[in-house]
Parts: C-alpha cells; sequence; structure tokens
C-alpha cells in the first residue's frame, strides 16, 4: 500500500509539472465538440439528437489521444526498465500511473462535461446522467488505452497505430456510455444502463491493469 | 487416455521441426480434401439445391456467406487460444499461428461483410443496417486489422507475437462483449437456422449443402495456417540446421 501511494504521489507530481498534458486533452475536447454545431447544425433539435454521441466521441478521442506518451517519457528515462526489474509487483505501480493519469486528464473532462452539454442543448434534466455517464466510462477508457499505450511503447509511431489497436475495444463504453444519455432523454430507465457501464469499469479495472503491466513486459523484451 | 494423447500431441507439435515435418506429410492430402469438399459444397448449394420460396435464389449467398462468417468467428477464438499460449507459456509455435491465423481470417471476414450486404439489398432493401451481427462482424474486421497491424509494426518476431497474443486475448473479450452489447440496439438479422444441437429450421435440402461448404471454408482455413506457419518457421528457424538441410536440398 504504501509502494501504491509513493508511486501515486510520484505520477501525480510528474504531470502536474507537465501542465501541457493535462491542459491538452482538454482543450481537444472542448474544442471538437465546438466543431459540431459549426459542421452540422446549430438549431437546437438537430444538437440535442446528435450531443450524447458527440459529447462521448470527443471524451474518446481525447483520452485515448492524452494516452500516446503515457509510458513513453518513463521509457526514455530508464524508470520503466527499473519498474519491470524492481522486486514490487509491476501491477501495482501500473495502477498508481493509470489513476494518476485519470485524475489529471479524464476527471477534468467529467467536470466541464455539463457545460459543453448545456451548449449542445442537452436538457438540464440529463446533464447529471451525462456526468455519470462519463465519471464510469472515462476511467475506463483510460485503462483499455493504456494496453494499447503499453503495447506499442517501444515503437515511435504511437498515433494512428493506437488508435487503430485501441477504438475496437473502446465500442462497448461507447455504445452504453452514449446509450445511456440517450435513454435519459428519452425518459427510460437509466439505472440499469448505468450499472452496465460500472460492470465495464469494474472489468477493466480490475483486470486492465494486469494486462497493462503484461504489455510493457512484453514491449521491454523481458 | 485422451488426455495423455493431448498433452503428447501439444509438446510434439510445439517443436518447429516437429510441426514442419508434420506439415508436409499432411498437406497433400489435406489441401485436395478442402479444396474438393468446398468446391462440392458450393456447386451443390448454388446449383443443386431447391430455391427457396420467399427469397427466391438469392438466398444462395448463404453457401458463402455462412461458410466465412462461421470462420472468421472461429479464426478469432483461435487467435485468442494461440495468444494465451503463447503470452502464457511462450510456447513458439503458439506464435508462429498468431502471424498464420490471423490474414486468412481478416479475409473471411470482408467477405462476410461484402456478401451479407449483397444479399441485404433485395432482401431487406438495402446494403448496410447498424444491426447486431453486421456491426460485431465489422467489429471483428477492425480487430483483425489491430492484430495484423501490430505484428508489422514490431521488428522482433518473438516480442511481436507475443505483443499481438496478448491483443488477441483482450480482443476475444471483447468481442462477446460487443456481441451482446449490440444486441442491446435494435437487431434486424435474422436467428441462426442452423443448430448443432436440436431441430434445424433450415431445409435439410439446403443444411447439407450449407454444412459441406462450412465444413469445406474451414479445411481450406486450416490449409491456409498450415502453408503459412510453415513459412514462418523456416524464417524463423533459418539459422538452424535442419533448415539449412532443406534449402541445401532444394525444400524436399
Amino acid at each position: 500500500m504504501s509502494t501504491f501511494r509513493a508511486a501515486l504521489s510520484r505520477e501525480l507530481l510528474v504531470l502536474w509539472r507537465s501542465p501541457a498534458e493535462i491542459i491538452n486533452p482538454l482543450f481537444f475536447f472542448v474544442m471538437v465538440i465546438s466543431l459540431f454545431p459549426l459542421a452540422i447544425s446549430p438549431k437546437p433539435e438537430t444538437l440535442a439528437l446528435i450531443a450524447p454521441g458527440v459529447l462521448w466521441v470527443a471524451a474518446l478521442l481525447a483520452v485515448m489521444l492524452s494516452l500516446d506518451g503515457l509510458f513513453r517519457r518513463d521509457q526514455e528515462s530508464g524508470v520503466l526498465e527499473q519498474l519491470l526489474t524492481s522486486p514490487v509487483m509491476t501491477v501495482v505501480p501500473v495502477t498508481a500511473k493509470l489513476l494518476a493519469h485519470w485524475l489529471l486528464t479524464g476527471l477534468p473532462l467529467v467536470l466541464v462535461s455539463p457545460v459543453l452539454a448545456h451548449m449542445l442543448q442537452l436538457p438540464d434534466r440529463v446533464l447529471g446522467v451525462v456526468m455519470l455517464s462519463l465519471l464510469l466510462g472515462t476511467p475506463a477508457l483510460t485503462v483499455i488505452g493504456a494496453i494499447g499505450s503499453a503495447l506499442t511503447v517501444g515503437l515511435n509511431r504511437g498515433g494512428i497505430l493506437l488508435a487503430v489497436l485501441v477504438l475496437p475495444l473502446y465500442i462497448p463504453v461507447l455504445i452504453f456510455g452514449a446509450g445511456v444519455i440517450r435513454t435519459a432523454m428519452e425518459g427510460g430507465p437509466v439505472p440499469g444502463v448505468l450499472a452496465i457501464l460500472g460492470a465495464l469499469l469494474a472489468l477493466t479495472a480490475s483486470l486492465g491493469p494486469l494486462a497493462v503491466a503484461a504489455g510493457l513486459k512484453i514491449s521491454s523484451g523481458n | 487416455m485422451v488426455w495423455q494423447t493431448i498433452k503428447r500431441w501439444y509438446h510434439m507439435l510445439g517443436s518447429p521441426r516437429y510441426f514442419h515435418t508434420f506439415s508436409s506429410r499432411v498437406l497433400p492430402w489435406l489441401t485436395p480434401i478442402a479444396l474438393i469438399t468446398l468446391v462440392t459444397g458450393l456447386v451443390w448449394g448454388l446449383a443443386f439445391a431447391p430455391s427457396d420460396y420467399q427469397q427466391g435464389n438469392s438466398y444462395r449467398i448463404i453457401f458463402i456467406h455462412v461458410p466465412a462468417s462461421s470462420g472468421a468467428l472461429m479464426g478469432y477464438m483461435a487467435l485468442g487460444v494461440s495468444g494465451l499460449v503463447a503470452v502464457v507459456w511462450r510456447m513458439k509455435m503458439a506464435e508462429v499461428m498468431l502471424k498464420a491465423i490471423a490474414p486468412f481470417g481478416a479475409a473471411l471476414a470482408a467477405i462476410s461483410l461484402i456478401t451479407g450486404s449483397l444479399w441485404g439489398k433485395p432482401t431487406w432493401g438495402t446494403y448496410w443496417q447498424w444491426d447486431a451481427r453486421m456491426t460485431s462482424m465489422l467489429i471483428l474486421l477492425f480487430m483483425y486489422v489491430g492484430v495484423i497491424a501490430l505484428q508489422n509494426v514490431i521488428r522482433e518476431p518473438r516480442q511481436a507475437a507475443r505483443a499481438a497474443g496478448l491483443l488477441a486475448i483482450v480482443g476475444v473479450i471483447n468481442v462477446v462483449i460487443v456481441k451482446y452489447s449490440v444486441e442491446w440496439v435494435q437487431t434486424l438479422h435474422q436467428g441462426s437456422t442452423l443448430k448443432l444441437f436440436g431441430e434445424s429450421t433450415i431445409n435439410p435440402a439446403m443444411k447439407y449443402p450449407l454444412l459441406i461448404s462450412m465444413l469445406g471454408m474451414w479445411l481450406l482455413y486450416a490449409v491456409n495456417v498450415l502453408i503459412r506457419a510453415r513459412s514462418e518457421v523456416e524464417w524463423r528457424e533459418r539459422r538452424s540446421k535442419w533448415v539449412q538441410t532443406l534449402i541445401r536440398e532444394g525444400g524436399k
């Protein structure tokens, strides 16, 4: 547990000292969303119709792009090698890293989402559901994306490759994440769909870090 | 007894050299059997099976569509199993299989999508619908592409195979989740009419050619995997003595 705390505070500190990595995904999220009213139509009815999907696709892409260099700096500085050879189980610092990354890049997306949802003309009564869905969904996206990031860490061309690997794995989270907002707008039963989203989070948060650790071991040739 | 045999096979076929000699004994008769079975099933289905009372002749595309779809699905499951064996036990042949299984499976997934949409036009009146099965097959194709892409960018072959293996394991879990999550969205595709257990709802005159073409497609897939795996084994073991002798003797 003390290892976990130490790793967590290290990761938070490292991320905190490179604010671009925190701010860029957030601005990406805001910018992508503001493209849609300009490209499709500023009409409130149309916007409200596409809003759940737009919010979710933008959040998904922002999370994925923020993960591109997740392990790169650690690899270049040799920290990763030390981590893999240290007597600590790799899963522990990996979980800390994912948690730190989500706290500083995923959580801000959740916090600004009601503002954006309002700008996309979603009714006020669903703003809570928007936030809840992203709160349950973005950590799952972080963990799944980290698997792809771990597998491509040694390759100097993340970007598109990461997208090709990770996007198909994001689909279930996307379906239920955007689905729960749509259900809320139609006045359907929200808790059931939220529960499925929570189940996906439980699955990825429990098994995902193991896969990330295995991926890091494979990438470093151990 | 059966378990012992399986274990022995596992260890024998785990050796690249044994696999190579084994496959050169199997391929000469498996290849013609696969081709004959597939052609028999296709000719029977396309030319001689009765036409459907509702769909007319357009239904005949199932004799390609269903074998391709089932092959693509089984191929991904095989990819997941090889991935598990490659990542957990680091067995060399499983790594070779990972590379050998993916391309044909991706091609079958593409064939399944194309034939499906061609059939969808006269029957449902549209080439494409975001229905559960079509969406899952499309995502299956994406995941095949991911596995192949990852294998291509990592230079060290053993590392490439294990990375792709991990991706395939995660992918298998994903296929299952995707299947159930898109069923939550409305479904247009008909349910299975062919059942392994219990009464099939398909006419026997259509069932047998379909079963034969499915079997033929699977055999052809196996042949393709064996051929690809052989050349991969030869490449990986190119510095070993037995491959060197093989080359000197002109591949005999």
